[in-house]
């Protein structure tokens, strides 16, 4: 490909691969994103090969390998246009029924079809399966059009029209200007205003400014940014240069989380054929712009997504923050002015240029607009990244979109924000989400995680696991969060052991002022919210552990016992057999009893047991029955006497 | 540079721009605790017991004064409930590790600090990094450095440079507010230091 060097150059390029392209033609997307290759997407992908070639089709159908559409957990996802017939859990045995039904005959291959578990409905489109039907999905929608690794399908859906625009029919100040009536706020975390970062780092003063965006994604089980990374690279790419023209940078930077190989690959291919293609490096469309990137790789700490950690880390210093004022703003990477953003906020960028900023605007709440994308997981019957309008309550998430917790189980918080967010309870479950809204109900929006916890799960213990996640982060700079952080995790441990004293609940919220006054970073400054969200929110099952040693939620292992329940015990040696320390006795015909001394609260009879019988319980903060007598321990078998 | 008047603990204090609230302080004669803070080196801002209390247009906030530039009408109280509360903590913090620290006791005295208050961890470095830093920035040596990384932080001294510089030098000696550093170096010099001479000095 020549490179391309005006707009009207670009039209005519977008026209071309258009042309070349038939839009009733099939094409069979398969997702390639990370979640669906661990499903094995790569051999339905060379399957759909051998298939379309063995059945002398290759001319006539489109085979693409895509990004991520989100429903990762029904992976691989497989969507054949223009019919948008959405297959879910694909495998390569059922790649020859595809080709021949579906591509041939237009027929439908009904049991790979979505089936709705309440209402045994089937959905055929992608777009009538409830997880996606209640999504507003924006951003993420383009992934399953594309093959990142081909620009030209980029192209084909409009790609760079935003940045040609913004070079040849904008000035700097109408783009910030339409950035400002979006109200667009960073997806990163903080959520501060993107205009007005702009509008900063442009008015600092000095020669060279540096654009960064931060890929780095250190919350555990989040991976929106990875699915824009590997699905839509030159979207990120895009409204980075778009920044860069309107801040007045010539050089960019993308750190990129260590553990993302693929969206390391991906944005290597993205940034070669931009470059290529003009769109990228010296004279940009002809336009007399340069700008030019390169891609780091992370150091692999979560506190090296914090942004001055992170220019630290670039300038290939050791990965610790460092105090605020100076802004980046101001003197960030190699003490020039930076602007540093967050990939799914540089991706929301073409968009506001395309549509326009009041278009933006028009969806979400007072404070917070657009969409965001979230990572829902745990105890939710769908799990995947949701694309929701900001202002979607909670409940629609989990509900509609979720559907809603598995196993009959009752719900009982969300933890939002990532690892130093809080959790939320039921009562709030029509709270809007919105930065400021979730901020108010002790969480944060953070960038994006979403953690459904259901009634078997101990708030105190969810508390531990995060201030001990954070504990491990922290960089060990300052006293507050290095000190403060391990001494909360000390005191949580033995509250969720039964060793939990008086006075411990007082020593948490001190010790959680000061983490979250005097820390130097956010990292610390948030770190408390695990614990001041569950403290406010439940604060009984504090008082149970502490006060009683009882763990409400009977998850804590040292707080519980098993018990088995005489009169329910089939004596069908089940559990016996599974318990790894002999503690249960009992034989064929003979009623089990679980020696306590010997058991070590393992669970492995209680998951044993099987449900019909449900015979063996857990007990917290009273005592365990005593075993019934020898003699009494005869199974008979109850007939069914009238 | 233009002079900047700012307020710290009802006195007026004249101050020039770039200055940090804690220079300023320093230079009307006003104490604020410090710990990592040295005038000779960068500002490391990792006690945070220099925090104050600041108010700027009716609203008050917590700032750290070793890096905290001097703003004209700042109003600051370098000591309030608040901040005295936050002191008293870290201090406890600090002293989990090193309890007799006779920096850290003088201060707990005036705080009122129980140095029993959480579990103790004495492994005596209090991390401040002083010596650390002096080493790298001011001797220019980096014979002694930070190994490990958040809880697991420590300083180390680097046999092959320590066995060299150190002995002449050991500026940083004074520096640490607890006896760890003398103790690291020692171990380091008896089972690191490659193998010179054996004699030991006759002083
Ligand atoms: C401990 C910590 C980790 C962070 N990790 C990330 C991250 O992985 N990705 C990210 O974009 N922002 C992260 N941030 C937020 C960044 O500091 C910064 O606010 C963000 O990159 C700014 O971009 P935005 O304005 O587009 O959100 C983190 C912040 C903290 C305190
Ligand atoms: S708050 Fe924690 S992570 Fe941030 S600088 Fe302090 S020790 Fe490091
Ligand atoms: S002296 Fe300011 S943080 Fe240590």
């Amino acid at each position: 490909m020549a490179r391309i060097n005006s707009p009207e150059k670009l039209e005519k390029a977008r026209q071309e691969i258009l042309s070349r392209r038939k839009p009733d033609a099939p094409c069979i997307s398969i997702c390639a994103g990370a979640g669906c290759l661990a499903f094995g997407a790569s051999e339905v992908i060379d399957a759909f090969k051998a298939e379309v070639e063995k059945q002398g089709l290759t001319v006539d159908v489109d085979i693409k390998k895509t990004g991520c559409p989100g429903f990762c957990e029904r992976g691989p996802v497989v969507v054949i246009f223009p019919e948008e017939i959405c297959y879910l859990q694909v495998k390569p045995q059922d790649v020859p029924e595809i080709v021949s039904q579906t591509i041939k005959e237009k027929k439908i291959v009904e049991r790979l079809l979505y089936v709705d578990p309440t209402t045994d409905e089937k959905a055929i489109h992608e777009s009538d399966i409830p997880f996606y039907k209640n999504q507003q999905r924006n951003i993420i929608c383009d992934n399953i059009k594309i093959d990142s690794k081909i620009l030209d399908d980029y192209l084909a859906i409009g790609g760079y029209e935003a940045l040609s625009k913004v070079l040849f029919q904008m000035s700097a100040d109408d783009v910030l200007a339409e950035v400002k009536a979006s109200q667009l706020r960073g997806r990163g975390g903080a959520g501060f205003p993107v205009w007005r970062k702009w509008e900063g780092t442009r008015n600092s003063p000095g020669e060279i400014k540096y654009l960064v965006v931060n890929a780095d994604e250190g919350d555990p089980g989040a991976f929106m940014d990875r699915a824009l990374l590997e699905g839509n690279p030159h979207s990120i790419l895009e409204g980075l240069i778009i920044g860069a023209h309107t801040i007045g940078s010539n050089e960019g930077y993308f750190y990129v989380r260590q553990e993302y190989p693929l969206a390391m690959e991906n944005l290597g291919i993205a940034i070669r054929q931009a470059k290529e293609y003009g769109l990228l490096g010296k004279d940009i469309l002809g336009s007399g712009f340069d700008f030019n990137v390169e891609v780091h790789r992370g150091a692999g700490a979560f506190v090296c997504g914090e942004e001055t950690a992170l220019l630290r880390s670039l300038e290939g210093k050791p990965g610790e923050p460092t105090p605020r004022p100076p802004y980046p703003a101001v003197k960030g990477l190699w003490e020039k002015p930076t602007n540093i953003n967050n990939v799914e906020t540089w991706a929301n960028i073409p968009l506001i240029i395309n549509k326009g900023g009041a278009a933006f605007a028009s969806t979400g709440t007072e404070g917070s607009k657009g969409t965001k994308i979230f990572s829902l997981v745990g105890k939710i019957t769908n799990t995947g990244l949701v694309e929701v309008p900001m202002g979607i309550t909670l409940n629609d998430i989990i509900y509609k979109i979720g559907g809603g917790i598995p196993g009959g189980k009752k719900f009982k918080a969300v933890q939002t924000g990532g690892p130093s967010g809080g959790c939320i309870p039921a009562e709030q479950l029509n709270l809007e989400v919105g930065f400021d809204e979730l901020t108010k109900a002790g969480s944060m929006m953070g960038s994006g995680g979403m953690i459904v916890l259901d009634e078997d799960t101990c708030m105190v213990d969810v508390a531990r696991y995060f201030i001990d996640f954070l504990t491990e982060e922290s960089c060990g700079k300052c006293v507050p969060c290095r000190e403060g952080l391990r001494q909360m995790h000390t005191i949580l441990t033995r509250i969720t052991r039964g060793e939990g004293r008086e006075g411990d609940i007082e020593l948490l919220e001190v010790l959680a002022e000061t983490a979250k006054e005097a820390s130097l970073c956010a990292l610390g400054k948030s770190a408390p919210n695990p614990f001041l969200s569950t403290l406010r929110y439940f604060r009984d099952e504090y008082d149970a552990h502490i006060k009683e040693k009882r763990c409400p939620a009977l998850s804590c292992k040292e707080l519980i016992s098993y018990y088995i329940e005489p009169d329910k015990c089939q004596a069908c040696m089940i559990c016996l057999k599974k318990c790894p320390v002999d503690a249960i006795e009992g034989g064929k015909k003979k009623i089990h009893v679980i020696i306590q001394e010997k058991c070590t609260n393992c669970g492995e009879c209680f998951e044993a047991c099987p449900s019909k019988f449900g015979a063996i319980k857990k007990l917290s903060g009273e005592p365990v029955p005593p075993p019934i007598p020898e003699a009494e321990r005869t199974f008979v078998k109850k007939s069914k006497e009238k | 540079m233009s002079e900047v008047i700012l307020q710290i603990d009802g006195k007026e204090v004249s101050a020039t721009e770039g200055m940090t609230v804690l220079q300023a302080a320093r230079s009307a004669g006003i104490f604020i605790p410090t710990l990592c803070y040295h005038e000779k080196l960068e500002p490391f801002a990792g006690c945070r017991l220099c925090i104050v209390e600041a108010e700027a247009s009716g609203e008050s906030r917590l700032i750290v004064s070793c890096v905290s530039a001097v703003e004209k009408d700042l109003v600051i109280k370098t000591r309030s409930e608040r901040v005295d509360r936050i002191r008293k903590t870290l201090l406890e913090l600090l002293l989990a590790h090193a309890p007799d620290s006779p920096k850290l006791q003088d201060l707990a005295v005036e705080y009122g600090a129980d140095k029993n208050r959480f579990e103790k961890d004495a492994s005596f470095c209090v991390h401040c990094g002083l010596c650390v830093r002096y080493c790298a920035e001011v001797v220019k040596k980096n014979a002694v450095g930070f190994v490990g990384r958040g809880t697991k932080k420590e300083i180390c001294f680097v046999p092959e440079i320590a066995s060299v510089e150190c002995n002449d030098c050991k500026e940083c000696f004074p520096l640490c507010p607890t006896s760890y550093l003398q103790a690291a170096f020692v171990l380091t010099e008896a089972l690191a230091f490659p193998n010179t001479s054996s004699e030991p000095d006759s002083e």
